[in-house]
């Protein structure tokens, strides 16, 4: 009995030690901003790579001299690419870090699940490349600096029009992902407006491993062009699931095929000659660019990918913000991200308008050989 | 109606894989009257060991190279790793369980579930991999579009084989006879003479092996693997186990047939939003008429 009373004492104490070390923490010489990403899961690549551009950022901001005479400290929690986990992952960086802003996520679902978290705290939030529209409706904490899926689906009608030349196209949506079924949404309204036809919509659900059945139901429809508004894991599938159907047809799609493992092993082959629209070109040959990829190339040895550059101007926005408000108070902050204009990213110029939104142009890259060529800009 | 073909052909080589591993579920149920929910992950340890080694035999490259006496070898490879993996996993974790209540050891199958999963998110990595290609897919033939490819047929053909097998295992030899008669009932055939724990471990192998060439099988008709497969695969292979009456070695396999064929003709024909539900649906229409799924046969429970 006096063991199993003296067992329940030590760890509580143990428990209460860790749970005062951790809050003792918070020194006055740093900043802390927050960071959720995806650094695991089936969409690891997203997390990895805006995550290595927001640390370069940091990096630069720290060594010019800071912010407001203070160093900033990222404060980084991996949310493993799932939206139950992200809202877990927000709260511990608002009530135990004590964030003062947030930076995340490509995802949109994810960024839906973090922003109304940042909107009740009242912590600014800067999503680099989630862009579903609905993510900064939630409130008016909540910014990006991406342009939007209305934009982006605009893009790949005209491209499909004028550029594939293809008419009848058909639909494949990733119904459990507000990423793919809003990009979907907006797609099938302008492209029938501009006078393409939706020939057949299927659906799958992220994580599905066979889509077999719903390729074979899309081919009997004869469309030219496949749109496929997913992310980079199941794309890869589905393009090699549909050459082994005997289909030949290009496929297209948004920026969530935009990752170095789009075209891993055989999907290489299958994915020869299809589109997808991101937000940069890396073959861009813009000083600003091909300067930010040989930083990026010497301190990860790796090639950027256009989420590097979000994460870079998604941090930098956020550190200039502070620095205009000087304070570091989250409504100050809030203004001030509202207000900025012309702001100088490496992704282009960053004006936020009344949605919280950034406008920029997009591209549309080719895949060619396992890399992605650039194909053309087409602007808001 | 080629059309039909097709989805056909396709429901089959997706229907073959839930057969492999609901095969497993149903025999350590047949044997222990329990379920091993960790036969999933038995599957997802296939397919990851059929992807190291590809790697390990010099598979550098993910296309070219690829030919059959290398599948063939990974294959039988990755059976034997899994193999030792089930045999382990019952002499660790349910042998010294076997008295305990039924509840204690299904307990113990999902904890080791969580840890195959979760150890193998640590070992593997969680981002999901591209399984080498083992085989080149070649169009077999084209019957007025209607594509029929080589990998398809291969899975259907491999599944048909190794199903032929256990039932020759099972049936005719000694330790199959020793099987029934453990599955009848633990003490009689001890008392008989037959060691359960050798029987017992020769299930456990016998169903992980086959639970890795359904990793195998599944790496080659859908390349791309992660440590949480398992999950879903093994969901989907206990329904099919328990829709052809687990227990029943027949019915496992014709439970993952018609699965496979359900949930492949309501995704091309209705929409793949209710594949599950209406999948999941005619279990439980089954279930209401024939409460010991399709095959199985009705126990008496002796007090």
């Amino acid at each position: 009995m006096k063991s199993k009373a003296t067992v329940v004492i030590t760890l509580s104490v143990l428990l209460l030690s860790v749970m005062f070390s951790s809050c003792n923490k918070s020194q006055d010489n740093v900043i802390k901003i927050g960071q959720f990403a995806s650094l695991t899961g089936s969409e690891a690549t997203f997390g990895i790579s805006s995550d290595n551009g927001i640390k370069l950022a940091v990096e630069e901001i720290n060594s010019s001299g800071g912010v407001l005479g203070k160093q900033i400290q990222l404060v980084t929690e991996d949310n493993q690419g799932k939206p139950n986990e992200t809202q877990t992952v927000v709260q511990k960086l608002i009530n135990r870090d004590k964030v003062i802003g947030i930076i995340g996520e490509v995802a949109s679902s994810r960024s839906k699940a973090a922003a109304p978290i940042c909107q009740q705290n009242k912590i600014p939030m800067i999503s680099q490349a989630s862009t579903n529209p609905e993510v900064t409706a939630i409130g008016d904490y909540v910014f990006r600096v991406c342009f939007i899926d209305p934009f982006q689906a605009t893009v790949m009608s005209k491209f499909a029009l004028n550029s594939m030349k293809v008419k009848k196209v058909a639909l494949l949506i990733d119904q459990r992902n507000a990423y793919s079924t809003g990009l979907a949404d907006n797609f099938r309204k302008t492209f029938v407006e501009m006078g393409g036809e939706i020939v057949e919509e299927q659906k799958y659900s992220s994580g599905d491993k066979d889509f077999k059945a719903q390729l074979t139901a899309i081919k009997y429809k004869n469309p030219e062009a496949i749109f496929v508004p997913g992310y980079y894991t199941d794309v890869g599938l589905i393009a090699i699931q549909l050459r082994e159907i005997g289909m030949s047809v290009p496929l297209f799609g948004g920026d969530g095929w935009e990752s170095d493992k789009l075209t891993e092993g055989k999907a290489k082959d299958a994915l020869e000659g299809c589109f997808f629209s991101t937000h940069i070109s890396t073959e861009d040959p813009n000083p600003l660019i091909q300067n930010f990829i040989k930083k990026y190339r010497d301190k990860y040895k790796i090639e950027p990918d256009a989420y590097s550059f979000l994460g870079y101007d998604a941090m930098m926005l956020m550190a200039d913000a502070i620095k205009r408000a000087g304070s570091t108070e989250g409504d100050k902050i809030r203004i001030e991200l509202a207000k900025t204009k012309d702001f100088k990213g490496v992704t282009g110029n960053i004006t936020i308008n009344d949605q919280r939104n950034a406008i920029k142009p997009a591209v549309v890259l080719e895949i060619k050989g396992g890399k992605f060529k650039y194909k053309e800009t087409i602007a808001p | 109606m080629i059309e039909f073909i097709q989805q056909f052909i396709n429901g089959l080589s997706l229907g073959s894989i839930y057969a492999l591993i609901a095969l497993g579920y149903t025999m350590i149920y047949g044997i222990l009257r329990f379920i091993n929910f960790a036969h999933g992950d038995v599957f997802m340890i296939g397919a990851f060991s059929g992807y190291y080694l590809a790697f390990l035999f010099s598979f550098s490259t993910f296309t070219g190279g690829a030919s059959v006496a290398m599948a063939i070898v990974i294959l039988l490879g990755s059976m034997v790793v899994c193999s030792i993996l089930g045999f382990t996993l019952e002499k660790l974790a349910y042998k010294p369980l076997r008295n305990s209540p039924k509840l204690t050891i299904l307990i113990t199958a999902i904890g080791v579930s969580l840890f195959l999963e979760y150890g193998g998110q640590l070992v593997f990595g969680a981002d999901p991999k591209s399984f080498p290609t083992l085989l080149e897919n070649k169009e077999l033939f084209n019957v007025g579009g209607a594509a029929v490819f080589s990998n398809s047929v291969v899975v259907i053909i491999v599944s048909l084989v190794l199903m032929i097998l256990l039932r020759i295992i099972v049936m005719n030899t000694k330790m199959g006879t020793a099987m029934r008669a453990v599955s009848f009932n633990h003490n009689v055939a001890s008392l008989m003479g037959i060691n359960i724990n050798r029987v017992i471990s020769f299930t456990f192998i016998l169903g992980s092996s086959l639970a890795a060439a359904a990793g195998i099988l599944f790496g080659l008709n859908y390349p791309k693997v992660d440590p949480l497969i398992g999950i879903i695969y093994g969901l989907k292979a206990f329904v099919a186990a328990v829709l052809g009456g687990i227990g029943n070695i027949l019915g496992a396999a014709l439970g993952g047939l018609i699965l496979g064929l359900v949930e492949t003709f309501v995704s091309g024909y209705l929409s793949s939003t209710y594949r599950d539900a209406i999948a999941f649906g005619i279990l439980i229409i089954i279930l209401l008429f024939r409460p010991t799924g399709l095959l199985g046969k009705k126990e008496i429970e002796k007090v």
